[in-house]
C-alpha cells in the first residue's frame, strides 16, 4: 500500500494532463479489475463484475488530478512567467522546485530575491504574476522545447515522519485513489449482486468536471466519492477538522443520502473501525455535489481522509487512516449486497 | 561531485561539526598541518615553507539554517532563523531535525480556509512551525531537543546548461574551491582557512586572522546575483555566467586598492571573464580580517549564486571554473611587492 501510495504521489497529473498517470493507474486497476477503460476525460474506469444481468452498479470516486502552474510568457533572458491551475495559496511558492511539461520534461526552481538586498519598506506580498521559474536556459535554447501553456507541476519528495505519517505533494488526492486500490484488492476475491466500478476522476481542481462526465455516462446506484478532508493543526477550528489517525471522516448532511450515511456510521461502529464525523451543512467541495445531481440523481457517501496542509508541496496524513478507510469501504459494500434498494428509499 | 558533497552536509552556525568533518577528510594527506581551534575554524597549512610571504584563503563552512526553541504541547515544534533567511521561503518544506536527522516538514493553512486578505499577508517566522508526526510533546521530547539546529531537505540537482542547484552554495562553494587549491603547489606559503559562523556576524574569521597573521588574505564566497525578472541596474550586484564577482566595496569593507587592481590586472591578463560587484551590499569575512592585527590587506573573489540563503540556489560551474582559474593565477603571481609590505 505504502509503496503504491508513494509512486502515486509523485507522479504529475495536472488538471487536463492526467493522461501522464492514466497508464500507471490503468496497470495497477488492470491486476485486480475485471476490466478497464480510460475515457474521453482521461478518467480512469475499472470495472469488477458480477455476471449477472442488471447488477446493481456502486461506484467508488477518488480524483487522480492535482493543483498545477502554466507557463504565461518566456521573457528575452530565458525566465518564465506562470499562473496556477486550481487553488494555490502564493505564499507557498518561493524557493519551490517544479517540473515544466514541454517537449520534455524540464527542471527549474522559483526564485526569490535574498534578504540582503530587500530593502526596508519593499512590499514583502508575494503575488503570483510577479513570480518566475529559473530553468538555467536561454531564449533561444527554449525555443521548441517549452511554450505558452505547457504545464508545470511541482517536484515533491516522500518522507516518513512519526506514528506512521508520511508527508509528500498530491497526497490529495493519491491516497482516495490508493484507498480505491486497497478496496479491488480486498473485493477481488468476493462474488458480489453489485458491480464494483472503481473511477480514478479528472479535473477536479478545476471544478468536479472528470466526475461529472464519468457519472453521466456509469449512471451508478450508489456512489462512495472519497477525498482528502482537512486535517487538524493550530489556527483552524476543531470542527473544520479532522485529527490525523482517528480514522476516516463521514460525511453527514444534504449533500450525503441519510439512511446510507447513518447506515455507514453504524456499520464503523459496530465493526470497530475508526472514524470521525464530517458535518457539511451544504456544498462539500467535493465529487460528491456533482455526482449527486447526475442524471435522475444519485445516492452519494462522503468518506475524507484527514489531510494536514492542503494544496502545499508537504500535504501530511497518516497511513492508518488509509487502511481505516478501506476497511470502512469494503466491509460496508460486502454489508449492504441485497440490500441497496431497501436502503436508498426515503 | 566535490560541491554536490559539500552543499548536502550540515553545518549551520555553530554546528559546524559535519561539514568540517567532510572536508577534513577531503584534505586529509601528510603535505599539511590540519587543525582546529575553539570557534570551530579548521586550517590546513602547508608543512613545506617557502622563502615567500604567507598567503591566507578562506571560505566560511557555515550556512544558515533553524534553531529549535520549544516543543509545543501538541508535540510540534517552535524555531528561530539562525542567519539571515527570507521567511517567507520557509512555507511548504522540508527539514532534517538536530542530531538524529528527524525528517519534518513546514506547513501551511489550506488555500480553502483563509480568509479575506490572508492571503495577501505574508508568513512570519513565527506563525509557522514544524511538524515531525508526533501527537504530544512527552514523544517529540524523545526526538528532539529546544537547541537542535533544523537543515534544509533538499536534493542536489544537475540542471541545464552547466548550472546546479541545492542548498548552502554560500559558502561551499567557497569551501570547494580551496580544497581544490590545496591540491597544487605555488610560490607562496598558502594558509587555507575554513572559517566558522560567518552567517551570524562573521564570528570565526577574527580569531583565524590573529592566529595566523597572513601578510594578505583571499576571501572566497558564493555572493548574491540578482540578474532576474523586476531588478534594474547595480541591484542585480552580479551576473549568472559572469565570471568571478571581484568586490570593491560592501557594506563593512572597502578593498585595498592596490590588491584590487592586481587581481583585475591578473585577469585580464589570463583572459578570464570578471565581474565587479555592483552596488553595495552584504558583508563577509573580510571586515574582521581586515580590521585584525595591524590591518591586513584583503581581497573578496565570489561566484554568483542566485537565490543563496534558501533551499534552492543556482549557480553555474562555469562561474566556478573561472574563478578556480582565478585564485590559481594570482596564487602563482602573489608577492610582498603587491602586498606593499
Amino acid at each position: 500500500m505504502k509503496d503504491n501510495l508513494k509512486t502515486l504521489s509523485l507522479f504529475s497529473a495536472p488538471p487536463g494532463r492526467e493522461d501522464f498517470a492514466a497508464n500507471l493507474i490503468s496497470e495497477i486497476f488492470s491486476k485486480y479489475c475485471d476490466s478497464v477503460t480510460v475515457d474521453n476525460f482521461n478518467n480512469v474506469c475499472g470495472i469488477k463484475k458480477t455476471g449477472i444481468e442488471n447488477s446493481k452498479k456502486i461506484a467508488l470516486y477518488a480524483h487522480m488530478d492535482e493543483i498545477a502552474l502554466m507557463v504565461t510568457d518566456i521573457d528575452n533572458h530565458g525566465f518564465i512567467s506562470f499562473i496556477s491551475i486550481g487553488g494555490v495559496d502564493p505564499r507557498i511558492l518561493l524557493s519551490q522546485e517544479v517540473i515544466i511539461h514541454g517537449k520534455r520534461e524540464v527542471y527549474g526552481v522559483i526564485g526569490t530575491k535574498p534578504p540582503h538586498l530587500q530593502i526596508d519598506n519593499e512590499s514583502k506580498e508575494i503575488i503570483i504574476e510577479k513570480l518566475y521559474i529559473d530553468i538555467g536556459m536561454t531564449r533561444e535554447q527554449i525555443n521548441g522545447i517549452i511554450r505558452v501553456g505547457d504545464y508545470i507541476t511541482f517536484k515533491g519528495k516522500w518522507i516518513e515522519l512519526q506514528n506512521n505519517i508520511v508527508s509528500s505533494k498530491s497526497l490529495d488526492n493519491r491516497a482516495g485513489v490508493t484507498v480505491l486500490i486497497e478496496v479491488m484488492k480486498e473485493l477481488s476475491e468476493d462474488s458480489l449482486d453489485s458491480q464494483i466500478i472503481f473511477n480514478a476522476t479528472t479535473q477536479e481542481e478545476v471544478g468536479l468536471r472528470g466526475a461529472t462526465i464519468n457519472a453521466y455516462t456509469v449512471e451508478p446506484d450508489l456512489a462512495i466519492v472519497v477525498d482528502a478532508g482537512f486535517g487538524d493543526m493550530s489556527g483552524l477550528d476543531k470542527d473544520e477538522t479532522f485529527i490525523l489517525g482517528k480514522g476516516p471522516a463521514i460525511g453527514i448532511g444534504p449533500n450525503m443520502h441519510p439512511v446510507l450515511s447513518k447506515e455507514l456510521i453504524n456499520y464503523a461502529k459496530q465493526n470497530n473501525i475508526p472514524y470521525q464525523i464530517d458535518v457539511e451543512p451544504g456544498n462539500t467541495g467535493t465529487e460528491a455535489w456533482t455526482i449527486q445531481i447526475s442524471k435522475i440523481g444519485v445516492p452519494v457517501l462522503l468518506i475524507s481522509i484527514p489531510l494536514r496542509y492542503m494544496h502545499t508541496t508537504v500535504e501530511t496524513i497518516s497511513l492508518d487512516d488509509v487502511i481505516a478507510s478501506a476497511k470502512l469501504i469494503s466491509g460496508f459494500i460486502r454489508h449492504i449486497q441485497g440490500r441497496l434498494e431497501e436502503l436508498m428509499c426515503l | 561531485m566535490l560541491i554536490k558533497e559539500l552543499t548536502l552536509a550540515e553545518g549551520i552556525s555553530g554546528d559546524e561539526f559535519d561539514i568540517r568533518n567532510k572536508i577534513k577528510t577531503e584534505i586529509n594527506n601528510n603535505l599539511f598541518d590540519v587543525f582546529t581551534d575553539s570557534m570551530g575554524n579548521l586550517f590546513a597549512t602547508k608543512k613545506e615553507k617557502k622563502e615567500s610571504i604567507n598567503v591566507m584563503v578562506t571560505a566560511h563552512m557555515d550556512e544558515v539554517g533553524l534553531m529549535i526553541t520549544l516543543i509545543n504541547d501538541n508535540g510540534t515544534l517552535k524555531f528561530k532563523t539562525i542567519g539571515s533567511i527570507d521567511e517567507r521561503v520557509l512555507a511548504s518544506k522540508r527539514f532534517f531535525i538536530g542530531p538524529q536527522l528527524i525528517p519534518g516538514v513546514i506547513g501551511t493553512k489550506p488555500i480553502h480556509l483563509l480568509e479575506g486578505d490572508e492571503k495577501k499577508q505574508p508568513l512570519k517566522a513565527k506563525e509557522l512551525y514544524i511538524d515531525i508526526g508526533c501527537n504530544s510533546k512527552e514523544q517529540a521530547q524523545q526526538l528532539v531537543q529546544p537547541g537542535d539546529y533544523a537543515y534544509f531537505d533538499t536534493e542536489f540537482i544537475e540542471m541545464e546548461n552547466q548550472m546546479i542547484k541545492s542548498k548552502a552554495f554560500d559558502n561551499r562553494v567557497g569551501c570547494s574551491l580551496i580544497i581544490d587549491l590545496l591540491m597544487e603547489n605555488y610560490n607562496i606559503n598558502l594558509q587555507a582557512c575554513f572559517t566558522a559562523q560567518e552567517e551570524i556576524g562573521s564570528r570565526g574569521a577574527g580569531p583565524a586572522a590573529r592566529r595566523i597573521k597572513p601578510d594578505c588574505t583571499i576571501i572566497l564566497e558564493g555572493t548574491t546575483c540578482c540578474d532576474v525578472p523586476h531588478t534594474e541596474g547595480h541591484n542585480i550586484v552580479a551576473k549568472i555566467n559572469g565570471g568571478p564577482v571581484i568586490s570593491i566595496i560592501d557594506k563593512a569593507t572597502i578593498a585595498n586598492r592596490k590588491f584590487f587592481d592586481f587581481v583585475t590586472e591578473i585577469a585580464k591578463k589570463n583572459n578570464i571573464k570578471y565581474q565587479i560587484k555592483e552596488g553595495i551590499y552584504g558583508r563577509n569575512d573580510s571586515a574582521p580580517i581586515q580590521a585584525s592585527e595591524n590591518g591586513i590587506p584583503t581581497i573578496v573573489i565570489s561566484v554568483p549564486c542566485r537565490y543563496i540563503h534558501s533551499p534552492s540556489s543556482v549557480m553555474s560551474l562555469n562561474d566556478y571554473n573561472e574563478t578556480a582559474k582565478l585564485i590559481k593565477a594570482l596564487l602563482n603571481e602573489l608577492n610582498y611587492e603587491i602586498i606593499g609590505g
